[in-house]
């Protein structure tokens, strides 16, 4: 039998219509036609806007009849739509009044916040036509894709080993050598590369619709043109970066998303979204009006009592996330990118936001946080706070967690930051952080993986800047070096920027391999920086948001130059891959609790069994004993770190080992390559089993087996 | 531009040719054959493009539908088609769904 409510009831113009479903929000095909669903809370009328595809002037413009709306939800169904060549846009009308927190004008059209496909930016960096009255192209899209079998990894945290990545950066550079440099695409034709190194999860900076023409302006000197290059302004919560694919003039990102996702996915590596819910593309009182500001301004916008904008995230606006109906459109939108993109966890940028009221005041049990932490569809999605904002909420080791939330670590990253470059007062600190920081999380419950341990990110300085540069070098950023943290606890080794001084340049290789040795033994999440495993430099910029070009792009050539750092990398990530002593799930005891006769994590100096706590030192080595691994549930090595931050080299007598075993060297920063590292499983024995020398500022690791 | 089909079946073998364009409102024909394929419990499908221009989304998703309703043993070989179509199959990642081949003897 046929269903009586797929034929038209209504017509306008040439146009079959019937009353729509009010839900769920956005479009969604139905037999025969196209349903369209909007809401506001404060419009008076809305009229829906359909163009042929790139079309300058609408083919009909269909004002709601009023009975289809329901509650504030306007919907309807157009029939016969030829769905793949239209795209589709709202006139919201209502007063005018931002003291009062509207801004309702019928003159604009508006995209939808659910659309899932977003044209007018096909292409990357094409200048966009300014004298469109449709900028950001809401489209239609199919759902579907051939998934076969996969589904996401679900690696457990404490087993994660994060890459973080821009789309564009890591293959734009002509010695990417690929077919289609910067997209989705050629990210594909890299994973083997990404698999040498060892890593099991990317991190991928925006790649929700953005556009990077927003703000953009020629660099006074040299006439480039600065773009919003990274992305952290959303424009389409829904869809993802049309210039990203190569197939984006086609309008087939969200296949060739998902084609990256699918497949990354069969090489055992997980995708996390960067995902930035603090605030939009339309700026402040000055910005553009894509779609929230002239659908419902006042809903979606933190706002002062005089309607002006607050700025809690540094960028003009402040997404209202825990008004009730924007909290829905932030779940709505995760739960769409887990279910239909596979992707296994999200990063949320300035989560801190995330947990203010509508009027600014932190939350203690903010109902966003608890939402998302409780929702059955995102269950095994990897949360993972940027847990400050740029309002001066500082929240790491407090961030509401819900048994759910990871937390970018800012204190991880300070301390091996300072602790590296030699300051003193830091060894304390130091065995907090390398333990995964039980100060910060265990007084919670939360436990090591709460901590998403890094040195460098994106903001910041890339490792091989953090150990070449004093202090920050922004000029082209063209904001007279204003931009950009002060606070980059950065050691230049004795000149800034490039030498050919030999004493400097071996010392800057051997930093970053000290570097990326702690991190890789300490309890949490470890996160990486694209191209800081080769080298990559950003000539001393630590915020380079706004440049297409070499300043972000990856230059593959360096991981031939930078062989050694390559290698390096990789080794110490095969090492904690072989290592469960090295990936708790839990906090460390301080006691034997398995009657090896060690306890799970020691202490240890120059001397064995007398650490140097005090204020001056800048040396210390811990011991894991291999029976305490996974909380004894697995058998592992014993693991001995030692330390030496000081200039000068010093002799470490080292712990005895139960009868059978010996201590083997894995990794020496100090030596020459290739004997500052050995392959996971060939490290050959240490000659003296009582001690050995440290060389000044270096860092090593034994095997006991 | 319209779309043109033809289909042949010979020893379990069943050739479907294309020419023309393959977007939204031509993929309905297409389809009509890929189904009149698989009625026929064959053993491997062969798509002949040569002459077809240009495929868009639901072209693709036609691919993936004949995939599906074929059944996982039978083997789908795309022939002779245009750098541009080629292109965006792989771009999609829908290349390894089917077997790409310049020409089929």
């Amino acid at each position: 039998m046929e269903r009586i409510d797929i034929h038209p009831t209504h017509a306008y113009k040439d146009f079959k219509l019937r009353r729509g479903r009010p839900f769920p929000f956005g479009v969604t095909l139905v037999p025969g036609g196209v349903n369209f669903s909007i809401f506001s809370s404060h419009a008076k009328s809305c009229t829906l806007v359909l163009f042929r595809k790139r079309a300058s002037e609408p083919m009909i413009e269909i004002p709601f009849p009023d009975e289809f709306r329901i509650g504030n939800v306007f919907s309807l169904i157009v029939f016969d739509l030829d769905y793949e060549n239209v795209e589709y846009g709202y006139r919201m009308d209502g007063p005018f009044n931002p003291k009062a927190g509207h801004w309702f004008d019928n003159s604009k059209i508006l995209m939808d916040p659910y659309a899932k496909i977003v044209g007018g930016r096909d292409v990357w960096g094409v200048t966009p036509d300014w004298n469109n009255v449709y900028q950001h192209r809401a489209r239609i899209a199919f759902d579907d894709f051939d998934w076969e079998n996969d589904r996401p990894l679900e690696i457990p945290p404490e087993d994660q080993i994060i890459y973080e990545m821009h789309v564009r950066s890591f293959t734009r550079h002509p010695s990417a050598n690929v077919k289609h440099p910067g997209t989705f695409a050629a990210i594909r034709e890299k994973i083997p590369y990404l698999k040498e190194l060892g890593i099991n999860c990317v991190e991928l900076m925006p790649v929700y619709e953005f556009d990077e023409f927003e703000n953009n302006r020629p660099n006074p000197v040299t006439g480039e043109r600065l773009l919003n290059y990274w992305g952290y302004s959303t424009v389409g919560f829904f869809a993802p970066k049309a210039g990203y694919a190569a197939t984006g003039k086609l309008g087939m990102q969200m296949d060739e998303f998902k084609a990256l996702v699918k497949t990354l996915h069969r090489n055992g590596i997980e995708v996390i979204l960067d995902v930035v819910f603090n605030h939009t593309a339309e700026g402040n009182e000055y910005g553009n009006t894509i779609s929230f500001r002239g659908l419902d301004n006042q809903t979606y916008y933190m706002l002062t009592p005089d309607g002006y904008y607050f700025n809690f995230s540094g960028c003009g606006n402040t997404l209202n996330c825990n008004n009730p109906i924007v909290r829905s459109v932030v779940l709505d939108c995760l739960r769409y990118w887990a279910s239909e993109y596979h992707i296994d966890g999200f990063r949320f940028d300035l989560a801190s936001i995330l947990g203010r009221d509508p009027w600014g005041a932190p939350l203690a049990n903010p109902p966003l946080l608890e939402i998302l932490a409780f929702d059955p569809i995102l269950a095994k999605c990897k949360l993972i706070a940027e847990a400050w904002d740029a309002g001066g909420l500082y929240q790491v080791g407090s961030f509401p967690a819900f048994g759910r939330w990871a937390e970018w670590n800012g204190r991880y990253r300070d301390a091996i930051r300072k602790f590296l470059k030699g300051e003193i007062g830091m060894v304390g600190d130091m065995a907090q952080r390398l333990q995964g920081s039980p100060d910060l999380y265990a007084s919670a419950a939360r436990g090591p993986t709460t901590s998403v341990n890094f040195i460098t990110c994106h903001d910041g300085f890339t490792l091989a800047d953090l150990v070449a540069y004093n202090e920050k070098h922004n000029e082209s950023n063209c904001e007279n070096n204003q931009d950009g943290t002060n606070d980059n606890y950065s050691w230049n080794c004795g000149w800034e920027g490039p030498t050919d001084e030999p004493g400097i340049k071996t010392l800057r290789q051997r930093q970053m391999k000290n570097a990326v040795a702690m991190l890789m033994v300490s309890q949490g999440v470890p996160m990486i920086l694209m191209g800081d495993e080769m080298g990559r430099t950003q000539n001393g910029n630590n915020n380079t948001y706004c440049h297409d070009n070499e300043l972000n792009w990856l230059d593959w050539t360096l991981s031939k130059s930078n062989a050694d750092i390559f290698r390096f990398f990789k080794h110490c990530i095969t090492f904690r891959k072989a290592h469960p002593v090295l990936r708790n799930k839990h906090h460390f005891r301080n006691v034997d609790y398995v009657g090896s006769g060690y306890a799970d994590i020691t202490w240890h100096g120059t001397q064995a069994w007398n650490a140097d706590w005090s204020h001056f030192s800048r040396i210390f080595a811990f011991m894991l004993c291999g029976k305490h691994a996974k909380e004894g549930t697995v058998q592992d090595n014993y693991i001995y770190v030692g330390m030496n931050m000081h200039w000068e080299t010093h002799w470490f007598n080292i712990p005895g080992l139960p009868e059978e075993m010996k201590w083997h060297v894995f990794a020496n920063t100090g030596a020459n390559p290739p004997e500052d590292i050995w392959q996971s499983g060939t490290e050959p024995v240490l000659e003296n089993q009582y001690g050995l020398l440290v060389g000044e500022r270096s860092v090593i690791i034994l095997v006991g087996k | 531009m319209a779309l043109n089909t033809t289909l042949e079946t010979n020893n379990g073998i069943t050739t479907i040719t294309l020419s023309g364009e393959l977007d939204a409102s031509t993929a309905p024909l297409f389809k009509e054959k890929v189904e009149e394929a698989a009625s026929q419990k064959v053993r491997r499908l062969v798509l002949l493009m040569q002459d077809l221009e240009y495929m868009a989304s639901a072209g693709l998703r036609m691919l993936i539908f004949a995939k599906q309703k074929m059944g996982s043993n039978v083997d789908i070989y795309v022939v002779g088609a245009q750098e541009m179509v080629i292109d965006t199959i792989k771009k999609t990642g829908f290349h390894y769904s089917v077997v790409i081949l310049d020409k089929y003897e």
